[in-house]
C-alpha cells in the first residue's frame, strides 16, 4: 500500500548512514523546505482554480474558459503575469515595512504548516503543543497586515488594516475556545495524539453536542481569522477599494493573496485534523471487515480529502452570505460565540470529566 | 427567562436562514449544468440569432405592415412616458381627403443610446403601434448611427387607426 511514511523512514536512515548527523539534519531542513515551498505554489494554483470554478458554478457561471483545456491553465497564467509585473512601492510609504509585510504574512501561514500531520507519520515536527503553536502563531500574521495598511499610507489601507485587526483579535478567542474542547475530550496538545485519539471515531462523531457546537463555531471564527467573506471587512473591495493590499502590486500582491490561501488551507486541515480524524480512515466501533476496506485508501488521501471538503464549505460560505458590518461582527463574536463556546467548553468537560464520550 | 428564550430564538432563526441559503447556492453547485443559464456568447452567436426570450427587450421598433403602413398617430404618448427623453416626436399636419387638417407623425426619432429597455413606451402607446424588438447588437463606430427614424420613409398611419 502506498505510503508516506515509508518514503520519508528511507530518506531519513539514507541520509543518517551517509553523512554526519549535523549535515543530515541540515539536507533534511533543506528537503523540507523545498518541500513547503513546492506545496505552497501547488496549493495557490489549485485552490484559486478550486475558488473560482465553485463561485462561478454557485453564481451560474462556467467560470474560466479560455486559457487551457476547459480554462484549467487560467492560474498558471495568471501567476507568469504577477510574477513579470513590477512590485511598485507608493513614494510616500514607509519602504522598509511596505515591503517587509507580505513576507511577514508569508513565513507566518509556513510556519503553521509544522505541527500539521500530512499522512500516517508525515509530519514535520511532531511538538508536544503543535495546536497551541499553531494557535499562537497564526496570531502573528495580524501583526503582517497592520503592518501593510500602516506602511501604506493610505487611508483605505489603513482602515482594513484596523479591522482585521480588530476582526482577528476577537475571532482568535472562540477559535481557540473552539479547540480547548477538543483538547480536553483528547487530553493532548500534540497532534500526533489528538489523531491517534480518533482511531475508533473521529471526535465530531463522539463528542456528543459540545463537539457538534464546536466545530461550528471553530469554522466561523477561522473563517473571520483568514479575512474570508463574509467576514472580509479587511478587504471590502466596495468600501475599501482593496483594504489593507490597495498598494501592492506584482508578487508582493501575489505573496498576500497566496498566503490567504494556504491560510485557508492551514486552518482547514486543523479543523480536519480535530474534528474529522486528520489522516485517520472512517472506522465504525468494532465492524472489522469495514474498518479494513477504510484502510486501504491511503492516508494522505483521508487527509487531503478532509481538509479539501472542509475548504470546499469555507468557499461555499463565501459565494452565498453577503458581507456583515463591522458592528454585526462584532456582535456575533462577543454576543453569541463567545459565550456559547465557554458555555460549551464547560459542557465538554463534564463530559470528558464523566466520561460520557465514546 | 424571556431574555433567555429569546436569545435562543435568534440564534436558531439566524443558522436556519443562512442554511436556507447554503442550500440554493449548494443546489446551484451540483446542478450547475442545468441550472447554468449564462449565454456563451460569441460562441453560440448564431442560437441567441435564433431566438432569446420573449421578454428580452433589445431596442425599440416600430411595426409596418405590407402596405408600408404603421398604427402610430403621433400621440406622444411615448414620448412623455420615456423617463429619459430617448423618444422624440415629430408631427405634421396631413390633409384628408375631405380637406380637413389631421395630425400625424413626420419622424419618430428615437435615440438608441439613451435608451435603457425599461419598456414604459410600448406600455403607453394606446395603439401598440411601436414593439421591442430581440436583436443585441448594438455596438457602431459613429454615435450617430444610434440616433433612429423608427418611421419607414413615405410610410403613413393605417386606415383607421385613431
Ligand atoms: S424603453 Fe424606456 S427608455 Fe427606452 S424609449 Fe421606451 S420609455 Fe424610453
Ligand atoms: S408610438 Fe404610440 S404612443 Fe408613441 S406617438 Fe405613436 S401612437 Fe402615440
Amino acid at each position: 500500500m502506498f505510503s508516506l511514511e515509508n518514503i520519508t523512514n528511507l530518506v531519513s536512515t539514507w541520509l543518517y548512514a551517509n553523512l554526519d548527523p549535523t549535515w543530515a539534519l541540515v539536507v533534511q531542513f533543506v528537503i523540507v523546505g523545498v518541500l513547503v515551498i513546492s506545496l505552497f505554489s501547488i496549493l495557490g494554483l489549485v485552490l484559486i482554480m478550486m475558488e473560482r470554478r465553485v463561485a462561478a458554478w454557485m453564481q451560474l457561471r462556467l467560470g474560466p474558459n479560455r486559457v487551457g483545456p476547459r480554462g484549467y491553465f487560467q492560474t498558471v497564467a495568471d501567476t507568469l503575469k504577477l510574477i513579470v509585473k513590477e512590485g511598485m512601492t507608493p513614494d510616500g510609504a514607509d519602504k522598509f515595512l511596505f515591503n517587509l509585510a507580505p513576507f511577514i504574512v508569508m513565513i507566518v501561514s509556513m510556519v503553521i504548516m509544522a505541527p500539521l500531520m500530512f499522512a500516517k507519520g508525515f509530519q514535520i515536527w511532531d511538538v508536544n503543543i503543535g495546536v497551541f503553536f499553531i494557535t499562537a502563531v497564526s496570531s502573528v500574521s495580524v501583526i503582517g497586515i497592520l503592518m501593510a495598511g500602516w506602511a501604506s499610507n493610505n487611508k483605505y489601507s489603513l482602515l482594513g488594516a484596523m479591522r482585521s485587526g480588530a476582526q482577528i483579535v476577537s475571532y482568535e478567542l472562540s477559535a481557540g475556545l473552539a479547540i480547548l474542547t477538543i483538547v480536553v475530550f483528547s487530553g493532548s496538545l500534540q497532534v500526533s495524539t489528538i489523531v491517534e485519539s480518533q482511531a475508533d471515531g473521529w471526535w465530531l462523531l463522539k463528542g456528543h453536542v459540545p463537539a457538534v457546537i464546536s466545530f461550528v463555531i471553530f469554522i466561523i471564527a477561522v473563517t473571520a481569522e483568514t479575512n474570508r467573506a463574509p467576514f472580509d471587512l479587511a478587504e471590502a473591495e466596495s468600501e475599501l477599494t482593496a483594504g489593507f493590499h490597495t498598494e501592492y502590486s506584482g508578487m508582493k500582491f501575489a505573496l498576500f493573496f497566496l498566503a490567504e490561501y494556504v491560510n485557508i488551507f492551514v486552518v482547514c486541515a486543523v479543523g480536519a485534523t480535530l474534528y474529522l480524524g486528520g489522516w485517520m480512515p472512517f472506522h465504525i466501533g468494532n465492524w472489522t471487515s469495514f474498518n479494513q476496506v477504510m484502510d486501504y485508501i491511503p492516508s494522505s488521501a483521508w487527509f487531503f480529502g478532509k481538509t479539501f471538503f472542509l475548504i470546499f464549505v469555507i468557499m461555499w460560505f463565501r459565494w452565498t452570505f453577503p458581507r456583515l458590518r463591522i458592528d454585526q461582527l462584532l456582535n456575533l463574536e462577543w454576543k453569541y460565540l463567545l459565550p456559547i463556546s465557554l458555555f460549551n467548553l464547560l459542557l465538554a468537560t463534564v463530559i470528558a470529566i464523566m466520561g460520557l464520550h465514546f | 427567562m424571556s431574555f433567555i428564550r429569546q436569545y435562543l430564538s435568534d440564534v436558531i432563526s439566524g443558522v436556519k436562514s443562512l442554511l436556507t441559503g447554503m442550500r440554493l447556492t449548494g443546489k446551484y453547485f451540483i446542478k450547475h449544468k442545468e441550472t447554468n443559464i449564462t449565454q456563451q456568447y460569441p460562441d453560440n452567436r448564431q442560437e441567441l440569432f435564433a431566438g432569446l426570450p420573449d421578454r428580452f427587450r433589445g431596442e425599440v421598433v416600430m411595426s409596418h405592415d405590407d402596405n408600408n403602413e404603421h398604427a402610430c398617430t403621433g400621440c406622444t404618448a411615448c414620448e412623455l412616458a420615456c423617463p429619459n427623453g430617448t423618444i422624440k416626436i415629430v408631427t405634421k399636419f396631413d390633409m384628408t381627403p375631405e380637406g380637413k387638417k389631421k395630425k400625424a407623425i413626420d419622424k419618430f426619432v428615437y435615440h438608441l443610446e439613451l435608451c435603457t429597455m425599461c419598456n414604459l413606451c410600448i406600455e403607453a402607446c394606446p395603439t401598440s403601434a411601436i414593439k421591442m424588438a430581440q436583436n443585441f447588437e448594438h455596438s457602431v463606430f459613429d454615435r450617430r448611427d444610434l440616433t433612429k427614424v423608427l418611421n419607414k420613409p413615405g410610410s403613413k398611419v393605417r386606415e383607421g387607426v385613431e
